[in-house]
């Protein structure tokens, strides 16, 4: 008996270990999901728009130690993580990736060259070491349900954070008129402009959306782990392969391949090396994608 | 052939074409061993091995509009087979004697392997390493391609996934530490059938090898482009859908051009281990693959002979920045990439080869700029 609870416990916190890395990966997902997914652009630098969320919070936590309202300071990391990737977001379309809207391959290239840059100025700015933010006395207990069960609270709090901010994508994608600008603009632009839909405006506001929620998933990521330069490119791939596996377009999809590639992940690191773990991992999600190439769940587009 | 070869050569249209390769095989073959001591020449040499990768994206990004980010997969795979050769001849029983499993190469034996694993065993026979080196990474492409290119997946999910390979291969070696010799790759590689490749003129020679496959694989290339596939692969990019309903199979030829690529980049990988020594994930991975698209880029990614160049000013100038200025060297790599694809779409081959174009940019830049710099008051009303 003592001996099926051990096992029970310790697939329980395993699969929290797995729900964490998966509000992460979701978090950032969604961003992603919106910019490529619904407009097609493929943005490299997103990862950097997380680095900035995340240095963001590092930056208000460093503030709120000196001013003494560490406890509140998280939720006020939160917009304000939300609000600086979301002017940076929208700084880039205006820029560059309105010019190239075009020529998709082009745009990776180009947005590749913008997230060097941005890399080399973190790296500058806040120096090659990682930093982590002071977290609030609130956020670093655990919280024990039932003896044996450890759940740390930071973790939690991601998983609230990721239900919350999923739940408001799919009130303004699809409960709202902002949403159904979007969507029209994606299904078909031309039509959409005809009916007084101001695409160029909704191009730029949805990009900058999606930098923004980049954001927000750094802030969540300054909780679980620390920030380096070259933080948010570690991401990158495995972010692309969550929203192309669920299938671009669809949010569902995107829910779904973010629970299956982070449980698959921390599942198997469980069994073995973590390298190897994602070696696997990645390896079946490409043969999937060779075998199923529209995702998981595919939105049928006229395109 | 090689009549109908130099008839294609030499017609009107084709005569720049001529000169600009000769003048390619002058600075590679006398100007540049003679202008430089052996040190910078083995540097040009590995530059130029990257040029392998940069004409093999010519023809399947440029022309076939296929972006593959995952061409250092195939140079990793063509300079790791053969790495493994060099370190299977570098650790002979007699200088590995120190270790306790002597025959087999250092990196296993610190970490506490006591064989040679299977899949090293045939990397004793160096005709089995050059056969490796050419078909290994030119049938792993074939099996990417018929699996993407077969079911209509291109563009921009082509470049997602072969990206993921990329990381994965690069994870895997990293990984396998007592296998692969994990993130340090294979060193100490030194002789290869017994011939010092560290010695001076090994360098020369090795250098001059490589100098002659990479203008072998432009003519190679340039007659490829120049026969009816050349054609098609045009056609294919601009309008897919009108090629195959014209009765071919898109997929066959974007399968054929991509390993095309790929043998070049292997070819590549495999003379950048001859000339360098060693071979590590670090050419593998994502980076090093989507810098090697920026070679193309700035050379032009339709123009063969400019890649060569692309890859020499790109590697020199990564060189010299490094070595100078290194925190510059990641904005300026940074502001190469958005420059090129917003201002030279064609690179510096569309700069040499539109001048009239060249100059109307030019001047349309400068006016927008002046129009932009004069005072308000002196624009005109309403704007």
């Amino acid at each position: 008996m003592a001996e099926t609870s051990t096992l029970f416990t310790t697939l329980l916190m395993q699969g929290f270990a797995g729900m964490s890395l998966f509000s992460v990966l979701l978090l950032m997902a969604l961003g992603l999901a919106i910019i490529f997914g619904q407009m097609g652009v493929i943005n490299m630098a997103h990862g950097e728009f997380m680095t900035i969320g995340a240095y963001t919070t590092y930056i208000m936590s460093t503030f709120a130690e000196a001013h003494g309202f560490i406890n509140q300071y998280f939720i006020l990391a939160l917009i304000a993580a939300f609000a600086i990737a979301f002017a940076a977001g929208y700084l880039l379309e205006y820029l560059l990736i309105r010019r190239l809207y075009k020529r998709p391959l082009d745009t990776l290239l180009a947005t590749w060259g913008v997230s060097l840059v941005m890399q080399q100025a973190f790296r500058e700015i806040f120096g090659a070491r990682e930093v982590s933010p002071a977290l609030p006395e609130w956020l670093t207990g655990s919280y024990q349900p039932a003896p044996g069960i450890d759940l740390p609270v930071s973790g939690l709090m991601v998983l609230v954070l990721m239900l919350v901010v999923t739940f408001g994508v799919w009130l303004m994608m699809y409960r709202s008129r902002w949403g159904i600008r979007v969507r029209a603009t994606t299904q078909n632009r031309v039509i959409a402009d005809a009916v007084g839909i101001n695409t160029k405006r909704v191009d730029r506001i949805t990009f900058a959306l999606g930098c923004g929620l980049a954001g927000i998933a750094g802030a969540a990521f300054t909780t679980i782990a620390s920030t380096g330069p070259t933080t948010g490119s570690l991401f990158i791939v495995d972010t692309f392969l969550v929203v192309v596996f669920g299938g671009a377009a669809s949010l569902f999809g995107t829910i779904a391949s973010a629970f299956t590639i982070a449980q698959a992940q921390s599942g198997l690191e469980f069994l073995m090396t973590g390298s190897m773990a994602k070696v696997i991992t990645l390896v079946s999600v490409v043969l999937i994608l060779m075998m199923r190439p529209e995702g998981l769940f595919s939105v049928k587009v006229r395109k | 052939m090689p009549k109908k070869l130099l008839s294609h050569w030499i017609t009107a249209k084709n005569r720049s074409d001529l000169i600009n390769l000769a003048l390619l095989a002058l600075l590679l073959l006398v100007v540049l061993p003679l202008a430089l001591d052996i040190f910078r020449l083995n540097l040009v040499g590995k530059y130029l091995t990257f040029a392998f990768v940069a004409v093999g994206l010519v023809l399947c990004w440029g022309y076939g509009g296929i972006l593959s980010l995952g061409q250092g997969i195939f140079f990793g795979l063509g300079g790791y087979c053969m790495a493994m050769f060099l370190k299977l001849e570098a650790s002979d029983p007699v200088s590995t004697a120190i270790q306790s499993t002597p025959g087999i190469p250092d990196f296993m034996d610190w970490n506490q392997i006591k064989a040679l694993p299977w899949f090293w065993e045939p990397f004793h026979s160096f005709s089995f390493t050059l056969i490796a080196v050419l078909i290994l990474p030119t049938l792993f492409a074939y099996l990417i391609g018929v699996a993407m290119f077969k079911r209509r997946v291109g563009g921009v999910y082509f470049a997602i996934i072969t990206q993921a390979i990329a990381l994965i291969l690069t994870v895997l070696i990293v990984g396998q530490q007592g296998l692969t010799g994990g993130i340090n790759g294979i060193t100490d590689l030194k002789t290869l059938l017994g011939w010092d490749i560290r010695t001076n003129s090994a360098r020369y020679i090795l250098y001059y090898i490589n100098a002659a496959l990479l203008l072998g694989g432009i003519v190679f290339s340039r007659w490829l482009l120049s026969s009816k596939l050349g054609l098609l692969l045009v056609a294919l990019r601009d309008k897919e859908e009108r090629v195959r309903f014209s009765g071919y199979d898109v997929a066959n030829l974007k399968i054929f051009t991509f390993c095309v690529a790929a043998l070049f980049s292997a070819v590549g990988g495999a003379m950048f281990t001859l000339q360098v020594g060693f071979m590590s994930p670090s050419f593998v991975g994502i980076v090093p693959s989507i810098e090697m698209v920026i070679f193309t880029a700035v050379g032009g990614r339709l123009s063969l002979i400019g890649a060569v160049y692309g890859a020499l000013l790109v590697n020199f100038g990564k060189s010299y920045f490094s070595e100078t200025f290194a925190d510059l060297w990641l904005y300026l790599m940074g502001a190469l990439f958005i420059g090129v694809v917003l201002f030279l779409p064609n690179g510096l081959a569309g700069l040499f080869r539109e001048p009239r174009q060249t100059w109307l940019l030019i001047k349309h830049t400068a006016l927008m700029l002046v129009a932009k710099l004069r005072p308000a008051r002196l624009r005109p009303e309403g704007k």
